[in-house]
């Protein structure tokens, strides 16, 4: 894998591959020192031309438990908004000669555009309106993680369908992974045409007791420029997960941040049927995964990869229980 | 009304050319078949059987071989020349070039430009730097309403004057119809075509393409095909009920069509063109999100396309019209939400549609020809045509010959062709636009001098 551009460049192996890799992850994450020194030397760049505070810190964290550099780069108060292009600014980045950008951009698109402009392994951490392509993989980590497989499992995405990154890419995520996926939400924000990557489309949640998943959508009200329904608080009405639209047994996600009170009420936020706070944690495995992937090469996670950074101080002896009992 | 001739391009030699054997088709003249054809200073001399007219030492002889045919020269009512402000993109010269090297020999020219031609001197300063650069005679359409703001009447009258043929706010529509209507009343007085591009704002806005399975699935917002087709058909009833002359451009979609068929069977003086990439490509070519694929409107879906081609078949679509529309390089290379609209297209039209449409049986070459020199009588201009003692406007092409696009360059500033790369046969090797040599390829071997 050169760059993770989209869902739709991966197989069901490839993600296999990822997620097992992410587990391999996971159990370094609870050591104490939860370092290893698989991308020692290496640089990662955050890239990111629109506000995030998850996904970039997610991002970074990840590389620096792979103990990889790391420059974060914010659009904001930098030479973007003395008009420098996205190509100039990136060509000047590169000079820097980074391993891998994380590239977060309001534009579909823009990171296959990046791909073609510089040698480093491109990520995309969100591009406009099209893909989320590390939302998708460690929401399939997270269903992983709870339920074991979600081959046959039906998958409701609940909202902003038109205005979502995240619905795209998991739509195609878990559809390779062998679920069933519905999206539903109001008319005003199903696009036209989406059943074509292979979802059912309903306009109300009448049949959501069906679902083994349900997956909220974040009403983007930041990336609105009309008002799409007559208000938040009719979406509500018909389309809140509520407590008395749950079924008991239905796994919740949602991709953060939440607006409380309107896709999803605090009861079910709070609830153990959420995984929310799962996919946060998943974040950082499933980044880590990820970069290491791109890299190192993939391949599986060598003993390299897993062992504890910096090096332990014994001798001798497997260095991975060595760094378990520092 | 008209004081001025509205055609201007800078004077250029009157040619002397004999082009023997080879196939001659016009069929505005009825002809298709082989002949010989004397161009004596500016002005088709002689039309003879093939082999029949003899060589000259005092003349260049172009010889027939394979593909070689003679055709009338085409026109094109819809360019961006981007002058004056943009000439970044293209300017009278190399747009003139380019749209010689396609086999056009007129052009008429958009007034999106910065200032917007919209005002009687502005059209003068024009026309005296078409007079001195323009290698092809260029027409103007000048804005309908000040500014393309669409608030206040241009002088269209004084306008006429100074050589307008018509008017367009092109690049925007004149969204209201009350606007509209007064500019089609003004008509009466003044004269000149109403050049309209139709889109309702309040259905593309935010759109970057095509409304359908491509852009839900890369999460662009679409633009529908109604945006365009509401638009034709309010536009037509107004014209209709002030019987006034319009004519739409770049008619892209299926529903469309029935709007201008049922204007035309009300006897509505409508007429409308299409553009090659709408009758070649789809939304489909837009996935990989090439900014070269990003124009107004947008590329649509497979049964809008062939819709548009019936469309043009049967005549209820009138002329082909590139909308050639140069962008720089670097406004282009950003990502595509961000880019601006628009493919060139006057170095590849013939060559595209020749080998989409002509050498896939889906199109007469007759009929092609036809449609790609149709769009001068739209404009009230005389098409070209291969008949003794007219002047010679015509062009030598070689149907045989295949060429990757923009393998040597363009002629254009610009390089955003939708095109590009593709191999195309039939390839345009002389023009001669208003007596003289506009156009001629360098495999074409150079006159002797006598």
């Amino acid at each position: 894998m050169r760059h993770l551009l989209s869902i739709e460049d991966l197989d069901r192996g490839s993600i296999e591959r990822i997620v097992a890799q992410a587990e391999r992850f996971a159990e370094v994450s609870d050591r104490e020192i939860k370092k290893v020194p698989a991308l020692r030397g290496r640089m990662v760049l955050n890239l990111f031309y629109e506000a995030s505070t998850r996904t970039r810190s997610s991002f970074e964290l990840a590389a620096k438990r792979l103990s990889a550099d790391v420059v974060n780069f914010a659009a904001s108060g930098s030479s973007v908004e003395k008009g420098e292009s996205l190509k100039d600014t990136v060509l000047t980045l590169s000079a820097h000669k980074p391993d891998a950008i994380v590239l977060r951009t309001p534009w579909a698109g823009a990171s296959e555009l990046v791909a073609g402009w510089c040698s480093a392994a491109i990520v995309n951490a969100g591009d406009g309106k099209h893909e989320h392509p590390t939302q998708a993989l460690l929401d399939v980590y997270t269903l992983h993680q709870r339920l074991g497989k979600i081959d046959g499992a039906s998958i409701w995405i609940v909202g902003d369908v038109a205005h979502s990154r995240v619905a795209r890419s998991n739509i195609l995520a878990f559809r390779r992974m062998g679920a069933s996926v519905t999206v539903a939400g109001p008319p005003t924000l199903i696009p036209r045409g989406i059943e074509s990557l292979g979802c059912d489309v309903r306009y109300t949640l009448e049949e959501l007791a069906s679902a083994d998943i349900v997956y909220a959508l974040r009403m983007q009200r930041e990336r609105m420029s009309e008002p799409w329904v007559p208000s938040l608080r009719e979406y509500a009405s018909w389309y809140q997960i509520n407590g008395r639209r749950l079924r008991p047994g239905q796994v919740l996600m949602h991709p953060g941040p939440v607006n409380r009170g309107v896709e999803l009420s605090g009861e079910v936020v709070d609830s153990p049927q959420a995984v929310i706070t799962a996919q946060v944690e998943a974040g950082v495995v499933v980044r880590m995964a990820v970069l290491y992937e791109l890299l190192a090469g993939g391949g599986g996670a060598d003993a390299r990869a897993l062992r504890a950074a910096p090096e332990p101080v014994r001798m001798s002896g497997d260095a991975v229980s060595g760094s378990r009992a520092a | 009304m008209r004081q001025v001739d509205p055609l201007v391009c800078a004077p250029r030699q009157a040619s002397t050319l004999l082009v023997r054997e080879v196939r001659v088709l016009d069929p505005r003249a009825h002809i298709d078949g082989a002949h010989d054809v004397l161009i004596r200073d500016g002005f088709i001399a002689e039309i003879a059987p093939a082999g029949t007219l003899p060589e000259r030492d005092d003349q260049e002889t172009i010889t027939g071989r394979g593909g070689l045919c003679v055709m009338p020269a085409f026109f094109d009512p819809h360019v961006h020349l981007r002058t004056p402000g943009q000439e970044h993109k293209e300017d009278l010269d190399s747009g003139t070039r380019a749209a010689a090297a396609g086999g056009f020999a007129g052009v008429i020219a958009m007034p999106n430009t910065d200032p917007v031609l919209d005002s009687a001197p502005l059209l003068r300063s024009l026309r005296d730097s078409a007079a001195r650069e323009a290698r092809v005679p260029v027409g103007f359409l000048p804005a309908v309403t000040r500014g393309l703001q669409g608030e206040q009447l241009t002088e269209m009258a004084e306008l006429r004057q100074e050589g307008a043929l018509g008017f367009t706010d092109d690049g925007r529509p004149v969204q209201s119809a009350g606007m509209l209507r007064k500019a089609l009343q003004y008509q009466r007085l003044c004269g000149g075509v109403i050049s309209l591009h139709e889109e309702d704002r309040t259905l593309s806005r935010g759109g970057s393409m095509h409304e359908g399975v491509v852009s839900a699935s890369l999460g662009i917002t679409g633009i529908p095909t109604i945006a365009e087709s509401t638009m034709v058909a309010r536009d037509a009833a107004i014209a209709g009920y002030e019987d006034a002359r319009v004519h739409f451009q770049h008619l892209s979609c299926a529903a469309s069509v029935p709007a201008i068929e049922h204007a035309k069977s009300a006897g509505w003086r409508v007429s409308c063109e299409v553009s090659p990439h709408h009758l070649l490509l789809t939304d489909e070519e837009v996935r990989s999100m090439d900014t070269r694929m990003k124009m107004y409107p947008p590329l649509a879906g497979e049964p809008d396309r062939l819709a548009l081609i019936d469309g043009l078949r049967s005549g209820t679509i009138d002329c082909i019209a590139t909308d050639h529309a140069p962008h720089a390089r670097d406004e282009k290379e950003v990502p595509f939400e961000q880019a601006p609209m628009g493919t060139t297209g006057l170095e590849t039209s013939f060559a595209a549609l020749h080998t989409g449409l002509v050498l896939t049986g889906v199109l007469d070459l007759g009929v092609l020809v036809h449609r790609l020199t149709e769009g001068a009588a739209l404009f009230g201009l005389e098409p070209a045509m291969i008949a003794t003692g007219r002047q010679a406007d015509l062009v030598l092409v070689d149907l045989d010959e295949s060429w990757v696009a923009g393998e040597h360059g363009w002629e254009s500033r610009s390089e955003n062709c939708c095109f590009a790369g593709r191999t195309l046969q039939g390839r345009v090797l002389l023009t001669v636009a208003a007596g003289g040599v506009a156009h001629r390829d360098p495999s074409l071997t150079p006159a002797e001098t006598p």
